[in-house]
């Protein structure tokens, strides 16, 4: 695996600044993002983790500028080589983010026009919007399909989505993202949907390009142990809102949340693909109508009165001064979360 | 609807209650529309005094508006909106009759068909295949035609073609109804089978059919509409909406309202109709 | 090559049905009441010739008999002789008739998808806008729109008033016939639009959500390629199945529409031997309508298949 680890901040490709997002519902505005603030720079792999629902996608298309609708940006900045994009007209912004960003989604199946040759789809852009001829165009879809590690590219070139397995597919769904000549990749569990044999190689694949051609990398994903091996920064989020964020070895070994520390604890089994994270007891609320304070308060075994006195939500501060990593949790100095589990997880990684 | 990421916040029922409430104005506007016009029908000789078959060849061809005729008179001097109100009641009724029998048929059939499969699935589905290869109007006036003109050869001939669509509508229900939790349980709890269907599965499986037969009583009333139109439904001179637009026809340069007005009326049940199955749909979705 | 085993193994599904129609339509002849043969000859014939008339007609012979030579004789395209004109055979009566009644179907659904399209997707691409409001309403009116009388309503508002278009017959030449065929093939369109757009919209915005229009939009692909190119291709495919079912519903309101036009296709021709009381004649018709929609059907079911490679790669 390539070395993870990176000194001085390079200028962020990309970033967001106290980004909200809200869904319109019959019973209310959802709020699935709560300002977010994070940033990806060239090379740069950053992780992006938390529970089903706390608004990791809805974040993803945000940055994409592809929210599902009736989902809206209601604040906040969105930064290209630090230029605010948001204020821009609707298509100029949009003409920027996609010539500069991609995304990788979950399931492959969907994520493909079923009725039209994976091949098509992936020299559709150099044919269509760089200018080539479809000569040129079939030619850069093969030599695609052959970064991605696809065997024997030119009879695959011809099939259609279902025919091919999923890990072939998803490696359709890189390529396709390779196509724009990005600077980020947005990558959504680009492997939850796979088997365990077949995730490593798709990673391998993804890490490879992002070393390869300096891209900058925002992995989601349910699995700590994916991110913290890919990922130079992690983000946490919960209920909408970036919780804990820091470099992966620090954040993961000594968490200074007890949200983190929750999830990192319930990783027992490191085979299982669905759902690790649920086993943290109580739900996450309903961000319809968001209670005061911190959101992980009723869950929470150290939660106090002073966790919900402050009805706004509590802001990231360093964990130590100047420092990189940063939490959401007013308490985090009075208690300790160092606990036995979570070095014997990051043992058994580091091993 | 496959990608919505769960948990979905849990919806709060009194909420839910209240607002399905305010916003299903589609069902009430189509119910009040469908049930003023009912009224019409069965009120028509409280309406108007005047007696829809009565010529007066000395009254013929008023336009619209005239006196003591709201919508004119037609080529003998016949009163339209009686005509039009009493033909109300012969499409209206013969509409809604046509429906019944081939839901009931139909439903039968296709909670049958649905629950025990086997040959006797076979032989209905091959049945249906068969029926459905007729274009719906042919077939009706091929039956009608063989069995001679009047409302009792429409009713057979369309409860012999409409089942078709209740069949395959509840059929598919059930395939999907009997593999669910509350079918499983009520099977291994041991409950005589006829009771399962009736009391478990039916009540499940119905609502759609019965959203079907509100767009089904417009197409029953189509048909009829369109054999009086060919001289098949509704004998002359009971005043009927088809035939009126056939006899309309003729004197469309000079009197463009005869065969306009009928076929507005059709349009009109249609649109009360079509909402009161939009409606319906929209509350059953809510549930 | 998969393509042709599919149309093979579709085409054998097809025999079942072409018996199951034709066993129908005999059955027609026995469900008139009365005696076919006295109603040929007239009440006053005598016994013996009613007899004699029976044994021509193969009356006598037992019920799957009397079948199995109607469906030889079908085979071999004699449908008998009508009872209407003495001695004129119905197949040449029938088939005669064949092009306008094409002509009409293949136009009518052309000038349906032109018009459907178009909203569909302007409606679909704004979903809840005033214009797709608009859009929305077509279904809720149009469901109740018999379509002889659209045809009366297009008569008298674009032949009778504004003198633009021939109202009746079918013209003489291909210039004729496409200026006679439009009023008539409107209405039919006219009369499909509200399923059809109904349907196409709401495919249209199930895909339009769809993961694979996201990746599009990413592409940075152009409106205009996202909506045609990825969407419309997609929606069409589930759409196409629509238009089979409604199209064999068309198939049959042609027999009013071409009464309101004179238009001498078939349907004009069944309406005819209805005056008539021409049973054979009714009974060829209905059996010509029923071998049109299975054709219609298969040729949908192999366009679906040609544009969905889920369907024929099985
Ligand atoms: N199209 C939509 N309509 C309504 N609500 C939505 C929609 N998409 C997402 N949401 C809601 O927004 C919130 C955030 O969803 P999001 O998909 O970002 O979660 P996630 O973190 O990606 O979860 P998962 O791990 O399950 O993918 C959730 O509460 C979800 O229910
Ligand atoms: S702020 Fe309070 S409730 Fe929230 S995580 Fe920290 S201790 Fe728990
Ligand atoms: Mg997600």
């Amino acid at each position: 695996m390539t070395a993870p680890a990176q000194s001085g901040p390079a200028a962020p490709v990309l970033e967001a600044v106290d980004l909200h997002v809200e869904i319109p519902l019959p019973m209310g505005q959802l709020k699935a993002v709560r300002g977010v603030s994070l940033s990806v720079g060239a090379g740069e792999a950053v992780g992006l983790v938390g529970e089903s629902g706390c608004g990791k996608s809805i974040t993803l298309r945000a940055l994409l500028g592809l929210l599902p609708v009736p989902a809206r940006v209601t604040g906040g900045a969105l930064l290209l080589d630090g230029v605010d994009v948001l204020g821009m007209a609707e298509r100029r912004r949009q003409r920027a983010l996609t010539d500069a960003i991609s995304m990788v989604f979950q399931d492959s199946l969907t994520a493909l026009n079923p009725v039209m040759r994976v091949g098509d789809q992936i020299a559709e852009v150099p044919r269509r919007r760089l200018g080539m001829s479809k000569a040129e165009a079939h030619a850069r879809a093969i030599d695609l399909m052959d970064q991605v590690g696809i065997p024997e590219p030119e009879q695959r070139y011809r099939a259609y989505p279902h025919q091919l397995s999923g890990g072939m597919r998803q490696r359709i769904c890189i390529a396709i993202a390779m196509s724009t000549e990005p600077r980020v990749i947005l990558a959504d569990e680009p492997t939850t949907a796979l088997d365990v044999t077949i995730q490593a190689q798709v990673l391998a694949v993804i890490d490879k390009l992002r070393v390869e051609r300096e891209l900058g990398l925002v992995l989601v994903s349910h699995d700590l142990a994916v991110v913290s091996q890919t990922c130079s920064r992690i983000y946490v989020m919960y209920a909408g809102r970036v919780v804990e964020a820091g470099q992966s070895l620090p954040l993961l070994t000594r968490s200074e949340h007890p949200y983190t520390d929750a999830l990192l604890r319930s990783v027992p089994d490191p085979d299982a693909t669905v759902e690790r994270l649920a086993s943290i007891p109580g739900q996450p609320p309903m961000l319809v109508d968001v209670p005061p304070g911190c959101a992980f308060a009723p869950r929470c075994t150290f939660a106090r009165d002073v966790c919900t006195a402050d009805p706004n939500p509590p802001e990231l501060e360093p964990v130590s001064v100047g420092g990189s990593h940063t939490t959401a949790c007013v308490r985090h100095q009075d208690i300790d979360l160092a606990s036995g589990a979570v070095s014997a997880f990051v043992a058994e990684k580091e091993a | 609807m496959t990608t919505l990421p769960a948990p979905l916040p849990t919806f709060d029922a009194s909420t839910i209650r209240k607002r399905s409430g305010e916003r299903n104005i589609t069902l009430y506007a189509g119910l009040t529309l469908f049930a003023l016009i009912v009224l019409a029908a069965v009120f028509a000789p409280l309406l108007t005094s005047a007696d829809p078959l009565q010529q007066n060849l000395l009254q013929a061809r008023l336009a619209p508006g005239s006196p003591g005729h709201l919508l004119g008179t037609d080529d003998l001097g016949r009163d339209v909106l009686s005509r039009i109100l009493y033909g109300a009641r012969v499409d209206l009724r013969v509409g809604v009759l046509a429906v019944v029998t081939p839901l009931v048929i139909g439903s039968i059939l296709g909670l049958l068909c649905g629950w025990w499969g086997r040959w006797f699935d076979t032989i209905v589905m091959r049945l249906v295949d068969i029926v459905v290869a007729f274009p719906f109007y042919v077939l009706v006036i091929a039956l009608v035609f063989a069995l001679g003109q009047g409302t009792k050869s429409i009713y057979i001939a369309i409860s012999a073609v409409g089942w078709v669509a209740y069949c395959r509508i509840v059929r598919g229900q059930v395939l999907v109804a009997k593999e669910q939790e509350y079918a499983l349980a009520a099977r291994a709890s041991g409950l005589p089978t006829w009771r399962i269907l009736l009391r478990h599965l039916l009540p499940n499986v119905i609502l759609q059919a019965i959203v079907y037969a509100m767009s089904d009583i417009v197409l029953s009333i189509l048909a009829i509409v369109t054999l009086s139109y060919l001289g098949l439904g509704v004998a002359p001179p009971s005043p009927e909406w088809g035939s009126m637009i056939a006899e309309g026809q003729n004197s469309l340069l000079t009197q463009w309202y005869l065969a306009t007005i009928p076929g507005l009326c059709v349009v009109v049940v249609g649109l009360a109709l079509a909402l009161i199955a939009d409606g319906l749909v929209n509350q059953f979705n809510k549930r | 090559m998969q393509y042709a085993l599919y149309v093979v193994r579709r085409l054998l599904t097809l025999v079942p049905v072409l018996l199951g129609i034709t066993f129908v339509v005999f059955l027609l002849l026995k469900l008139i009441p009365g005696d076919p043969a006295v109603t040929l000859l007239g009440v006053h014939a005598t016994p013996a010739s009613v007899a004699e008339l029976h044994k021509q007609m193969g009356l006598d012979k037992p019920l799957y008999q009397q079948y199995l030579s109607f469906l030889g004789h079908a085979l071999q395209g004699n449908l008998g002789v009508s009872y209407q004109y003495r001695g004129v055979s119905v197949s040449s009566l029938v088939f005669g008739n064949l092009a306008p009644t094409l002509w009409l179907i293949v136009v009518g659904m052309f000038f349906a998808i032109v018009i459907t399209v178009p909203l569909a997707m302007i409606s679909a691409n704004k979903p809840g806008s005033a214009t797709d409001g608009a859009v929305r309403a077509i279904p809720l009116i149009g469901i109740g729109l018999p379509s002889f009388w659209v045809g009366v309503m297009l008569i008298l508002l674009l032949g009778l008033k504004v003198k633009i278009l021939p109202v009746s017959g079918f013209g003489e030449g291909f210039t004729g016939h496409v200026q006679h065929i439009i009023l008539p093939a409107l209405t039919i369109a006219l009369a499909q639009l509200p399923i059809l757009i109904r349907s196409l919209r709401a495919s249209m915005l199930e895909v339009l959500v769809s993961d694979y229009i996201v990746t599009a939009k990413a592409k940075g692909l152009s409106r205009s390629r996202v909506m045609f190119g990825h969407a419309l291709r997609n929606a069409g495919v589930a759409s196409v199945t629509v238009l089979g079912v409604n199209l064999a519903y068309l198939i049959g309101s042609t027999v009013a529409v071409e009464k309101v036009f004179a238009l001498n296709g078939v349907g004009f021709e069944m309406y005819n031997a209805i005056l008539g009381r021409d049973l054979p004649v009714v009974q060829a018709i209905t059996l010509i309508f029923a071998v049109l929609v299975v054709m219609v059907n298969l040729l949908t079911d192999l366009a679906h298949a040609a544009l969905d490679p889920r369907v024929r790669l099985g």
